[in-house]
Parts: C-alpha cells; sequence; structure tokens
C-alpha cells in the first residue's frame, strides 16, 4: 500500500552567519495511511526541523517528500500553503487557539482559507460536527479562556480536523497539560487513529506519550535511528522492522 | 477568501479589543470630523456672503452715461447725457440676458414732514422694475405703478431710515411729504437692507417714479450738470413741467423768439436719465448680458465700430469674487490644518497595527500553518485598518455635522451640508486607512510561520 508520508534521504542545513549548521542529514522515513507513530528525540535532535519540513512550513535543502502521492519537497510558499491547508492538521503544545474568539470560530477558521468556497452555514456546521466529535458540543460558544486546558487542546484538534486533512501533526500535543488531562486528550487521539483511522504524527520526548504510538521514530543528531519505516500499515502493532533500504522500498512500489 | 469573509474577519479581530480600536480610531474620527465641520461652516458663510452679496444686486449691472465734455474739460464719468428711457426699454426688449431693467435719476434734497426735516442718502427716481432689480420687498402699502411713472404720479416708497427719521412710530402709509416743495404721498415701506458694501444705509432712500423726480424735482438738473447747454435747456420741449413748478431756476437769458429758434435751431433735447439698473437672469449670465447690452446701446447710439462707447457697464462680479474668493481661502487653510490632524490619526493607526502584528505573531503563524498564504494576511490586516479608518470617517462624519449643527444652534453660523466634503472625507479616511495599514500588513504577512509560531 502506498505510504502516506514518504521522505526520501532529506538534507537541511541553516545558515548561522558564514557557518553552515547541517540539522538533518539524510532522513528517509514512511508513514503509512492510518498509523499513529510517534517522533523522539532529545533537543537539539532535528525532531522540531523534521517536524517543520513534514507539516510543509519548510522546504528541506534536497531530498524528496511524497506527502499522499504528491511530491511537495520544492512547492513555492503559497503552494505550501495551500496544501497545508488541504491535507494537515497542526496540533500545537501551547494550543494556539485565537484570544475572544468563541470555540467555534477557533474552529471554522481554517476554513477561510480553503480554495472551494464554503458557505458560512456549511462552515458553523462542520466546526459544530467537529467540536462534537471531540465532545465539546456543550461549549461552542466558549472563548479559550473560560476552557480549562484539556478542553482547549480538544478545540484546537478540532480546528486541525475540520479540513478532513490526509495527516495530523502533533507537536508535543500534551506538553502543557497535567497528567490527567493528558491523558483524555492521548485518549482522544488514540481514538481518532482507531476509529476514524487518521494518521497522525505525534512529537513528544515523554516516553510514556510515546508508547500510545503504534510505532516510534527515534532521531538522533539528524539522522534517524530506528523506527523509520513501517512494516505493516495497522496501528498497534509492534514498532516496524528498520530493515528495509530506501532502495528496496522504491522497487517496491 | 471572499470579500465579506475578510470584512467579517477583520471585525471579529477588532472587536477582540474594542478599547483599542475605539482610542486608534479617535484620531480619524477628530480628523475626519474637524473636515466635515469646516467644510460645512466654510460653505455656509460663502453662501451667506453670496446672498449677501445678491442682496445688494449681485446680478445687477449698473449702466452710467460716459462722460461729457465741453472745450476741452469734461466733466466725469457719469455726467453725460446720453441714455433715455428709450434705451431701457430697448434692453428690456431685446436683451434675453436681462431680466428686469430700470431708469434710474437720482437727486439729493431736504425732505420736510410736519415740523421734522431730513436729507435722504438717495432719492431714487424709478420704474416699478426697481424694486425687481434690487431684490427689495415692500413690507407696508404698495409699491409705486407703471401708471404712477406715465403719469409723474407725486407718490414714494420710504426706507426704513426715513420712517424712522420724519415720522417716529407713526405709519408713514398716505401721509404727505414734501421733497423741494413737491408734496408726495407715501404709499409703501421698504423691508429693512442695512448697510451696503460702502457702508451706506441703505434704508435712507426716498423712491418714486423717476418722471416725477426728474420733472417735477430736478426740473433744471439738466441745465446744471452741462453749463454749455444750459441756457436753453428751460424751452426743451421736454422740461416743460419744470415751468409750472416752483422751484425751476430762473432763466438767465431771454427767451428766444420762434425765428430766432427757426435761424438756429437747437438740437432736440431727449429724456435722459441718469443710470439704467438691468439685472441679468443669473450671475452666470452675467457676460451675455453685458454683451448684449452693448450691443443694443451702440447700435441705438449710432456708434460705429472703432468708437469708443459712450456708456459704461459695470457689475458685482469683481466684489463677488474678491469676498467668496477670501472665504474659499480661509476653508482651504482650516482644511489644511483638518487634513494634517487626519495624518496624524493615520500615524496612530500605523502605530497601533505595528503594535498588533507584533502581539498577533502567533496568530499570524498559526493562520498561515492551516493555511494563509501571505497575501491573506496582508488583506486582512490592511482591511482591518481600513475598517477602523472607515468607521472612524463615519463617526467623524456625524461628530463634524453635530459640530456644525451645534454652531449654526449656539453661534447662528450659518451652515451648509456638503456632500462633497462626506464624499471627500470616506475617501480621505479609507486612503489613509491603505497607505498607514500597508506597512504593518506588510509587515505581517512577510512572517515565516516557523518562527512565528515559536514567538513567545
Amino acid at each position: 500500500m502506498e505510504p502516506i508520508v514518504k521522505l526520501n534521504d532529506i538534507y537541511k542545513t541553516y545558515q548561522m552567519g558564514d557557518i553552515d549548521v547541517p540539522v538533518l542529514k539524510g532522513v528517509s522515513l514512511t508513514v503509512a495511511q492510518g498509523e499513529m507513530v510517534a517522533l523522539m528525540g532529545s533537543s537539539g535532535s532535528g525532531k522540531s526541523t523534521l517536524m517543520n519540513i513534514l507539516g510543509c512550513l519548510d522546504r528541506p535543502n534536497s531530498g524528496s517528500y511524497w506527502l499522499d502521492g504528491e511530491e511537495v519537497a520544492q512547492l513555492s510558499a503559497n503552494q505550501r500553503a495551500l496544501l497545508r491547508n488541504r491535507k494537515l492538521g497542526f496540533v500545537f503544545q501551547n494550543f494556539n487557539l485565537l484570544p475572544r474568539t468563541s470555540a467555534l470560530d477557533n474552529v471554522a477558521m481554517p476554513l477561510l482559507y480553503s480554495a472551494g468556497h464554503i458557505s458560512d452555514r456549511n462552515a458553523r456546521q462542520r466546526a459544530t460536527e467537529m467540536l462534537g466529535r471531540v465532545g465539546l458540543q456543550e461549549r461552542i460558544n466558549y472563548e479559550p479562556s473560560r476552557l480549562s486546558g484539556g478542553q482547549q487542546q480538544r478545540v484546537a484538534i478540532a480546528r486541525a480536523l475540520v479540513n478532513r486533512p490526509s495527516l495530523l501533526l502533533a507537536d508535543e500535543p500534551t506538553g502543557n497539560l497535567d497528567s490527567r488531562t493528558s491523558q483524555e486528550v492521548l485518549g482522544m487521539i488514540r481514538q481518532l487513529n482507531q476509529k476514524e483511522g487518521i494518521t497522525i504524527i505525534m512529537v513528544t520526548h515523554d516516553p510514556a506519550v510515546a508508547r500510545h504510538a503504534g510505532r516510534i521514530i527515534h532521531i538522533h543528531d539528524g539522522v534517524i535511528v530506528d523506527g523509520a519505516f513501517s512494516g505493516v500499515a495497522e496501528p498497534h502493532e509492534a514498532p516496524a522492522k528498520s530493515g528495509i533500504s530506501p532502495e528496496k522500498e522504491k522497487e517496491a512500489k | 477568501m471572499k470579500g465579506y469573509r475578510i470584512i467579517q474577519t477583520a471585525i471579529k479581530a477588532l472587536r477582540r479589543n474594542p478599547m483599542r480600536a475605539m482610542l486608534t480610531t479617535l484620531g480619524i474620527v477628530i480628523g475626519v470630523g474637524a473636515v466635515i465641520a469646516m467644510m460645512e461652516i466654510g460653505a455656509g458663510s460663502s453662501g451667506a456672503i453670496r446672498k449677501a452679496i445678491s442682496s445688494m444686486g449681485a446680478n445687477v449691472l449698473n449702466i452710467r452715461p460716459g462722460a461729457a465734455s465741453s472745450g476741452g474739460v469734461t466733466f466725469g464719468a457719469g455726467s453725460g447725457i446720453s441714455l433715455t428711457p428709450d434705451d431701457c426699454e430697448a434692453i428690456l426688449r431685446e436683451c434675453p440676458a436681462v431680466r428686469n431693467a430700470s431708469p434710474l435719476v437720482h437727486t439729493r434734497a431736504q425732505v420736510v414732514y410736519g415740523n421734522r426735516n431730513w436729507v435722504p442718502t438717495f432719492i431714487d427716481g424709478v420704474s416699478p422694475a426697481f424694486l425687481d432689480v434690487q431684490n427689495w420687498t415692500i413690507e407696508e402699502g404698495e409699491s409705486i405703478t407703471n401708471r404712477d411713472v406715465l403719469n409723474s404720479n407725486k407718490v414714494c416708497i420710504l426706507g426704513k431710515t426715513l420712517v424712522r427719521e420724519l415720522f417716529q412710530g407713526e405709519s408713514p402709509l398716505g401721509k404727505e411729504i414734501r421733497i423741494k416743495n413737491v408734496s408726495f404721498r407715501v404709499v409703501g415701506v421698504l423691508k429693512t437692507k442695512g448697510a451696503n458694501m460702502m457702508g451706506m444705509d441703505q434704508d435712507d432712500i426716498i423712491i418714486a417714479p423717476w418722471t416725477t423726480i426728474k420733472y417735477r424735482v430736478t426740473g433744471a438738473a439738466l441745465e446744471n450738470t452741462n453749463q454749455s447747454s444750459s441756457s436753453s435747456s428751460s424751452s426743451s420741449t421736454v422740461n416743460t413741467l419744470s415751468n409750472l413748478y416752483p422751484g425751476g431756476q430762473p432763466s438767465l437769458y431771454p427767451e428766444r423768439s420762434e425765428i430766432q429758434a427757426a435761424d438756429n435751431p437747437m438740437p432736440v433735447r431727449f429724456a435722459s436719465i441718469d443710470h439704467i439698473l438691468a439685472a441679468a437672469r443669473s450671475t452666470a449670465d452675467i457676460p451675455a448680458a453685458i454683451r448684449q447690452i452693448t450691443a443694443v446701446l451702440r447700435e441705438r447710439h449710432h456708434i460705429r465700430p472703432g468708437q469708443p462707447d459712450d456708456f459704461s457697464i459695470r457689475d458685482m462680479t469683481e466684489m463677488t469674487n474678491t469676498l467668496s474668493s477670501t472665504t474659499t481661502m480661509m476653508t482651504n487653510l482650516l482644511l489644511c490644518v483638518a487634513m494634517i490632524s487626519l495624518v496624524v490619526g493615520g500615524v496612530g493607526i500605523m502605530n497601533i497595527m505595528l503594535v498588533s502584528v507584533t502581539e498577533r505573531t502567533r496568530e499570524i503563524g498559526l493562520r498561515m500553518a492551516v493555511g494563509a498564504r501571505s497575501r491573506d494576511i496582508l488583506r486582512q490586516f490592511l482591511v482591518e485598518a481600513v475598517v477602523l479608518c472607515l468607521v472612524g470617517g463615519a463617526l467623524g462624519i456625524l461628530l463634524g455635522h453635530g459640530g456644525s449643527y451645534l454652531v449654526r444652534l449656539f453661534l447662528h453660523w450659518p451652515v451648509e451640508t456638503s456632500v462633497t466634503a462626506i464624499i471627500a472625507a470616506v475617501a480621505v479616511s479609507a486612503g489613509v486607512g491603505i497607505v498607514f495599514g500597508f506597512y504593518p500588513a506588510w509587515k505581517a504577512s512577510l512572517m515565516d510561520p516557523i518562527e512565528a509560531l515559536r514567538y513567545e
């Protein structure tokens, strides 16, 4: 089966004045449809950079990136913006909800930037439906300041899903939550993955959180240590074998 | 993003911080308010000045005879005897741009009623058209009529000053007053008009049929103006009436016999008048009226091409232009000051928008992450600034309008609602929004989503 995410030999170097700082040194990985993957690594390991490239916020210096069958590594900024809108959902550590804006408007916000015209009624309907899916149908008119941390993160998840993305990227989704609400939010993410088959990549440094994922990719110093390739496209299996080389993977197609 | 969506988003964003939005827009409110108030008050005063001038007869053309001269001695403008009542009729008949015209003869004499007397500034002999030409109305009683003019009836209309001086609160209607021993019946009283532009009291006036003034009051005036012909004028056909009344000057020379007259005929005298007052149909018609009157009079006076006119035509355009250009200049000056306050308001908007962009960096990053292109961000912040300015402009229009209304209410200054000012204010405030909102919006649109999302 065609993997939904396929990175091939990604290099990313930042320039700090005259010095080149290589951050990603030939990263290759795949994520299959319906998988839930955790991305782990210490700080400075390049996991944020990798996440930015996966989220199409940044462009790699070289290498290729297929997202849902499209080569997206070298798209222009505007094309990437449209792509993010169509195919990607983001959940951030600090929720990033618009202040003094109702949960409903927060969730409907990405629809403003959708290419096809969505009517106001349609947008409201979809946002309401999404909030229902994360269990917040009672609070659609609440502003973020009146919601608890866990509820805010659930609003953020609803917002990430409102455009029916192919891939949900969660950057430390429980980093700002206490352990009880962490469980609540993680449970929700797992549920989305299992019941609705949404593909999820989750960055975390907490092994307890990573355990919820079907597979853990460890990254260290710009290269992937293990867990790069999924053997079986099924959630909650043992970590995938990483024996297959990228070349073989290509031939397999 | 669709247009109304952008506006909706902008309004939602502004409503998140209503106090700040209000304070930001205050600069524009005051600026636009000042512009509107200035324009309305300025338009009002120039309108009032225009009205005042037209009450003095803005469209009035004053036609005077040229200078008489005799033996190298000229007697000054208006001393010639070239205008006749027939000229006046011809002007009325042949000049389409002229609304009405009246002959005018004047004199200066003592007026007596009972034991009081007064020398009015104006004793004007006119036709009934005079009141229309001068835009003057009768307050009490009635006007003189054409029949009065034909019969040189001894009737007159008094100005308010004369009523005060001679009658002291009594009603003058039907009373007899005497001008140079000729008694006149007062048939009407004029409405007050106040001083004219030279500061002369326009109400210090007696209006009577021109024939009466000319033939009954100033019977011998003609002889005096032109000394070279004074000797013979008492025998002229027109002036016979003056012989009937006391006050005609005794002749210095013996009467000419019929043989003398046949041997050495005097030129036929015509009834001359001092001025013709003509009213053009509108201010715009003044040049046309002047052209037509010149043509008619030149023809009637048999002036060959190339020869100078024997009359002159004056109008008030010069005066009107001077006064209205003064008010226009003042209005423009105040407008400049108001514009400066608009620019200051614009800088305030730019300042707050820059703060807002910095403050909302994370929001910008988030919007970019969920698919906003940089031009969406640019548009959003630009529209926010423009909406702020337009709301400010609308409030400013209300404020300026209210301000000029209060000025009218309490200071009794004339104001005029100016649609141009309102359109200009809306355009300028939108322009200010675009100009001063662009830089912050452009800055926002250049943000890198990764950096912006990480911004603390």
